[in-house]
């Protein structure tokens, strides 16, 4: 009869460790995948780092002694120094059309019923399946018509383009979250329409818009097509057709397009690092909500 | 004074009033600019296309410029082996593409979807490539499949592949090799779309389910899958768009080739047109590229919902 409370007592305690083990996923199990495909990720890396930074006809496989001669050539002899500021110029255009067009637009989306509201939220949806690839003949014609071939501007008109529905499904989601009554009580208090958009509503979408323009910029940044066919001068190209040119040439200088490769990354890099956080949320947000 | 306040005072009204009533121009003045975008530099293109496609229309034959009819189509599906090609290739990128992202970012979004240790920078790092672009991938694979120097040379010496062969200029290693290259950049993306979603399954469901003794198979089987099916379908319907449409990794990474071995429909289009000047038939092409697309937006929007709900 004694031992009769001691099982009572254990028994409890010895299921629940028991279903402690069984249930939570074994660490080999998470551990072991995550390194291979660690692995798969990171070895691509390390390989463009090792021949950007070992000098040139070296075989080892670690880049020692480091020289950044690569990054020096592609930069001056290489017109990288003229991409970079092409590429600076176009992410920066497109960023700012794209969040201001986008902002005003999503906002019509979110906090108005107008008769048109449903054909052009289906434009919207729409326009997301069509490639801007397969328009490059008439889209051709129409900056020759501008006079817009060989200029910047045409480049960063497309690129506007083509990032304008996303970004208008993103922000009208954003602001949809804004509760209408903070923008009526600014309304109340004597500001007109634009004011307490300015005001109340602005501040708080700051995270968003932050995740849209950026998303503008790396798009606009590493899209290549547009500025290919769009840009004949040299010095007009931007940095993704300066590393397809690298790629094509006859004898492929190795370090020149590995280095080439990490100056086209790091404005990406800094840009993602930045707004991390932001990104993945406002990117589920348009998933779901879009 | 009272002039002055009598002038000051009329437009009040109307400016009250116009407040009231500006929310029937206002929506639209504030779509304008980019519906003004939207239909210049997308609808109008679009349109223009299918105007071409009946189109004889070479700047550099103008002599035989002029209406068609349906001849470039004719000469497409009948009289064009490589319009063949690249529609079937182009279907065998897509499937293979999608369906092994699919796999694989599920899984990973599985695995990081669990806590860990180190699992934040875990998370950043297997998503990094997610950041990088078509070309720059294009540029990080020509380093890594190079015959001379690259990874493939130290394979060899494991075993794996021969010596001296670039991966990407032999035909029977070209896709698979293409494939790896786009599964790099492409997994992460996927991962990152399921894994939002992944998280808002409901812990109370799966702490429920233990009660119940469900082993961890039957859970994701039962919890999980369910949940993730909307998000699964439709990611996957945009990524099939997504890599059907995406020139610009095999524009860098082969060229299309060797021998025209990787050209998808959207590249063999934009080489007719801007490689060959004939603009007609890539035209007619690209017509064919958006009934393929039309199916597959009328397949999304139906299974999206679109309109149903929303206001």
């Amino acid at each position: 009869m004694a031992p009769a409370p001691d099982r009572v007592v254990s028994e409890p305690a010895r299921p629940k460790g028991r279903h402690r083990a069984w249930d939570e996923v074994p660490r080999w199990q998470i551990y072991l995948p995550l390194s291979l495909y660690l692995l798969f990720t990171l070895v691509p890396f390390y390989w463009i780092l090792l021949f950007a930074l070992r000098p040139a006809g070296s075989t080892s496989l670690v880049p020692w002694p480091v020289t950044f001669d690569h990054f020096e050539k592609v930069w001056t002899e290489r017109a990288f120094g003229t991409y970079f500021q092409n590429s600076v110029l176009v992410g920066l255009a497109t960023l700012v059309m794209t969040t201001l067009v986008a902002l005003a637009g999503g906002y019509a989306l979110a906090r108005f019923d107008f008769r048109l509201k449903r054909a052009f939220m289906l434009a919207l949806l729409c326009s997301q399946f069509v490639p801007g690839a397969l328009l490059l003949v008439p889209l051709f014609q129409i900056f020759a018509n501008l006079r817009m071939i060989n200029s910047l501007g045409s480049v960063i008109v497309a690129e506007t383009v083509f990032q304008l529905p996303l970004s208008m499904i993103l922000i009208s989601g954003f602001i949809r979250n804004v509760p209408p009554s903070l923008e009526e009580a600014a309304w109340v208090d004597g500001c007109n329409r634009f004011a307490a958009f300015r005001i109340v509503v602005l501040p708080l979408l700051r995270p968003g818009l932050i995740a849209v323009g950026s998303f503008a910029f790396v798009h606009a940044w590493n899209h290549f097509l547009f500025a290919l066919m769009f840009l004949s001068d040299q010095s007009k190209q931007t940095i993704p057709v300066g590393l397809n040119t690298l790629m094509s040439a006859d004898s492929v200088d190795l370090g020149a397009l590995a280095a080439g490769g990490i100056i086209a990354a790091v404005p990406v890099v800094i840009v993602f690092a930045f707004i991390q956080k932001w990104l993945i949320t406002g990117f589920s947000a348009g998933a779901v909500k879009g | 004074m009272a002039q002055a306040a009598a002038v000051a005072k009329p437009p009040a009204p109307p400016r009250r009033r116009r407040a009231s009533a500006t929310p029937r121009r206002l929506p639209y003045l504030l779509i304008a600019p980019a519906a003004l975008l939207m239909l210049g530099f997308i609808a109008y293109p679009v349109l223009s296309v299918f105007y071409y496609s009946l189109q004889n229309y070479n700047p550099t034959k103008p002599w035989r410029n002029g209406y068609a009819g349906f001849d470039n189509f004719v000469q497409a599906f009948t009289k064009d082996p490589q319009f063949w090609h690249t529609l079937t290739f182009s279907a065998k990128w897509v499937v293979v593409e999608v369906g092994l992202q699919l796999l694989f970012g599920l899984a990973l979004a599985l695995i990081v979807n669990q806590t860990f240790v180190g699992r934040a920078l875990g998370r950043a790092l297997v998503f990094s490539p997610w950041a990088v672009s078509g070309v720059l991938t294009s540029a990080i694979w020509v380093l890594l499949y190079n015959s001379q120097t690259g990874i493939t040379r130290y394979l060899a010496d494991m075993g794996i592949g021969s010596y001296g062969t670039s991966w990407l200029s032999d035909t029977s290693t070209v896709f698979p090799a293409a494939v790896v290259a786009d599964l790099w950049r492409g997994v992460p993306f996927f991962a990152i779309l399921i894994l939002a979603d992944l998280q808002s399954v409901s812990k109370d469901l799966y702490e429920a389910a233990e009660v119940d003794g469900a082993s961890r198979l039957k859970q994701f089987w039962h919890i999980t899958l369910p949940h993730l099916k909307d998000a699964i379908v439709l990611s996957t319907l945009l990524r099939a768009v997504w890599e059907f449409n995406n020139v610009d990794l095999l524009y860098t990474l082969t060229g299309g080739g060797p021998a025209g071995e990787t050209t998808t429909l959207p590249l063999y289009i934009a080489n007719t047109s801007v490689d060959a000047h004939n603009f007609g038939y890539a035209s007619a092409l690209t017509t064919v590229a958006f009934v393929i697309l039309l199916f597959f937006s009328m397949v999304y929007l139906r299974l999206s919902k679109f309109g149903s709900e929303d206001k």
